[in-house]
């Protein structure tokens, strides 16, 4: 067999005599297993930090049994929900970036600034407001306010087709006038409610337990296959509807699919946790200029966002201990700072 | 004559303009037909509607027998190519993985790159003379070579019919007739069926083997050119006063306008 020259950094493992075959991008593996070790290395560091510290060998021990009860409560109830929860939610939210950066093919066109996520938070809030609700019934709020806020962002976006640069700045305005919403929202509450959501309103795994990381498992293990299956789709249609169209690709099913996907992955994290910003707007092109990939590529998008959400939640607790900082404000910080530096490259290119 | 690709009373419209009126269209097999006609006249519309891009609102496009919106669209991306006039390479993509996506409607979840695959890649790489140029950034090439690559893009595809709309605009004369000159060898090489639309009459009048002339969204003329081109058709499509002499090179009709001509 001749050497695979194509593409370049690109190895194809073959399965089942050549009857299966993935390709594999080089870079991209090395750049996802070393954010996975470190993920998994920070999530160990995670679990013995807190008001009450643990030794490695007491983290084993909780697992192993040989702990008391009172360790193996703290260990498995209270941290690991918050650390799964924040690894899951920033490899969600990463990708749901990656999803409206490729469509809109531009590294501002994240759900955070074009008005997806605060529309999934404008849902979820009506719902605790008005009807109340546990999280199954927040969830649906928040990927009903999600998807309308994407769909009054493609309406009035519209004209003959939609264009990338329109959509954000129509978003962004859009985003703002559902800030406003919100705001109201908490204003004519009850104060106890006010309290609570204005808490949930700056994203915090503070009170995160298995009651919400659970169905946030469940919601990215529905939603990820789906991704697998168009992430080429995806991919080939940066290169222009007929392009795309002319290789097989139905643009139309494959965006309405992927923006469902997309608001669904921010409706589940916002419903959990309250809108978190910036980790879909980073992690993506981070993670592309580390693995020097052709236009955003989902997996290191994913490992990206999950290292940067979990980093800001170790920080959010541990900065100010025992003052707990919602995770919200670490990546607004954070995020902020990425933002400015986005803008003054995008200013300078044209 | 045999062809696998017709279109049948087309009826094709944006918003409220008609483009296409019951438009009859033959697309012979292993010919190289160039669509001529003067702007807006429907040329790109026929040819974005004969490949699916464009729904016809009455008629139909035919596809060996069947109406081509009966096939899935990846059966027809493995029958039919399209070059595109305009495509976006996404930022930092090389030659290789450029080309690599015209395998997309023959690949499958889990068979994502076969020999075939890499064979077909090779060999439209070195038919466009894009192979040294394998590892380069799209962006960092000259205009004519891009063309080259999105060539080589719509090689790699292997369709027996391949589309090519209006290939050799923004290039330069050479580059212009170095594209034609392999649009011509792989139509005779391989019987690839060719349907390219083209603005300059002579050297659409060198290259087809079948010309279709245009006008308002009809068939004007159809055949070989030096059965078609006459003075009286270039005035009727073009409302052009012309000369027709036989062109030195290749006998084929060459148009040079008369002086004061409109």
């Amino acid at each position: 067999m001749s050497a695979v020259i194509l593409p370049a950094g690109t190895r194809v493992l073959r399965l089942a005599g050549g009857r299966l075959s993935l390709r594999v991008d080089r870079r991209g593996t090395v750049v996802v297993l070393a954010l996975t070790g470190f993920v998994l290395g920070l999530a160990a560091l995670a679990v013995t930090l807190g008001e009450y510290p643990l030794t490695l060998g007491q983290i084993v021990g909780a697992f192993a049994g040989t702990e008391s009860d009172g360790v193996r409560r703290i260990v498995v109830d209270g941290r690991l929900p918050r650390i799964v929860m924040a690894a899951v939610a920033g490899a969600a939210l990463a990708l749901s970036g990656a999803i409206f950066q490729s469509m809109t093919r531009n590294p501002l066109g994240s759900p955070d600034i074009i008005g997806f996520t605060t529309g999934a938070y404008t849902g979820a809030l009506l719902v605790t407001l008005v009807v109340g609700g546990n999280y199954i019934a927040q969830a649906w709020g928040a990927l009903a306010g999600g998807l309308a806020a994407a769909i009054l962002v493609y309406v009035l976006a519209y004209t003959r087709g939609v264009q990338g640069f329109r959509l954000i700045v129509v978003g962004i305005a859009v985003s703002a006038m559902l800030h406003a919403v919100n705001g109201w929202l908490i204003l004519r509450a009850r104060l106890e409610e006010a309290l609570a959501a204005a808490t949930w309103g700056a994203g915090s795994f503070n009170e995160v337990g298995w009651r919400e990381t659970v169905p946030v498992l469940v919601a990215v293990a529905v939603l990820v296959p789906l991704l697998v299956v168009f992430a080429r789709p995806l991919a080939l249609l940066e290169m222009g509807d007929d392009a795309a169209r002319s290789l097989g690709v139905r643009p139309e099913v494959t965006r309405g699919i992927l923006l469902v996907v997309g608001v669904a992955l921010v409706a589940a994290i916002t419903a959990a946790a309250g809108p978190i910003s910036f980790v879909a707007l980073a992690a993506p092109q981070l993670a592309r200029r580390l693995a020097r990939s052709a236009g955003v590529s989902l997996l290191p998008s994913a490992a990206m966002g999950a290292a940067l959400l979990l980093a800001s939640d170790v920080l959010a607790q541990r900065l100010l201990a025992p003052t707990q900082l919602p995770v919200g404000v670490i990546t607004v910080c954070v995020g902020g700072v990425y933002l400015v530096a986005l803008l003054i490259s995008q200013a300078r290119r044209q | 004559m045999h062809s696998r690709l017709t279109g049948w009373a087309l009826q094709v419209g944006y918003d409220q303009r008609t483009v296409l009126h019951q438009l009859d269209v033959d697309i012979p097999d292993g010919a190289f037909t160039v669509i001529v006609g003067p702007n807006a006249c429907g040329k790109s519309t026929l040819l974005r509607s004969l490949a699916r891009l464009l729904k016809p609102s009455e008629g139909a496009v035919l596809l060996d027998g069947r109406a081509i919106s009966s096939y899935s669209a990846k059966e027809v991306a493995r029958i039919v190519g399209l070059l595109p006039q305009s495509s976006t390479a996404p930022d930092g993509i090389t030659v290789v993985d450029l080309v690599s996506r015209g395998r997309f409607p023959h690949q499958k979840l889990l068979r994502q790159w076969s020999e075939v695959d890499e064979r077909a890649v090779r060999d439209a790489m070195a038919a466009t003379s894009v192979t040294d140029l394998a590892t380069w950034p799209v962006d960092e090439l000259s205009g004519g070579q891009r063309q080259r690559v999105w060539v080589a893009m719509a090689l790699a595809q292997q369709t027996p019919l391949l589309l090519l709309d209006e290939p050799t605009t923004f290039l330069d004369i050479a580059h212009q007739v170095e594209l034609l000159d392999l649009f011509g060898r792989l139509n005779r090489d391989s019987g690839r069926t060719l349907v390219a639309v083209l603005h300059d009459l002579n050297q659409a009048s060198r290259y087809a083997d079948n010309l279709l002339a245009m006008k308002d969204g009809r068939v004007v003329a159809q055949g070989a050119p030096r059965d078609i081109v006459t003075e009286d058709l270039v005035y009727e499509v073009f409302g052009l006063r012309a000369r027709i002499i036989p062109d030195p090179e290749s006998g084929t009709p060459l148009v040079i306008p008369l002086l004061g001509a409109h």
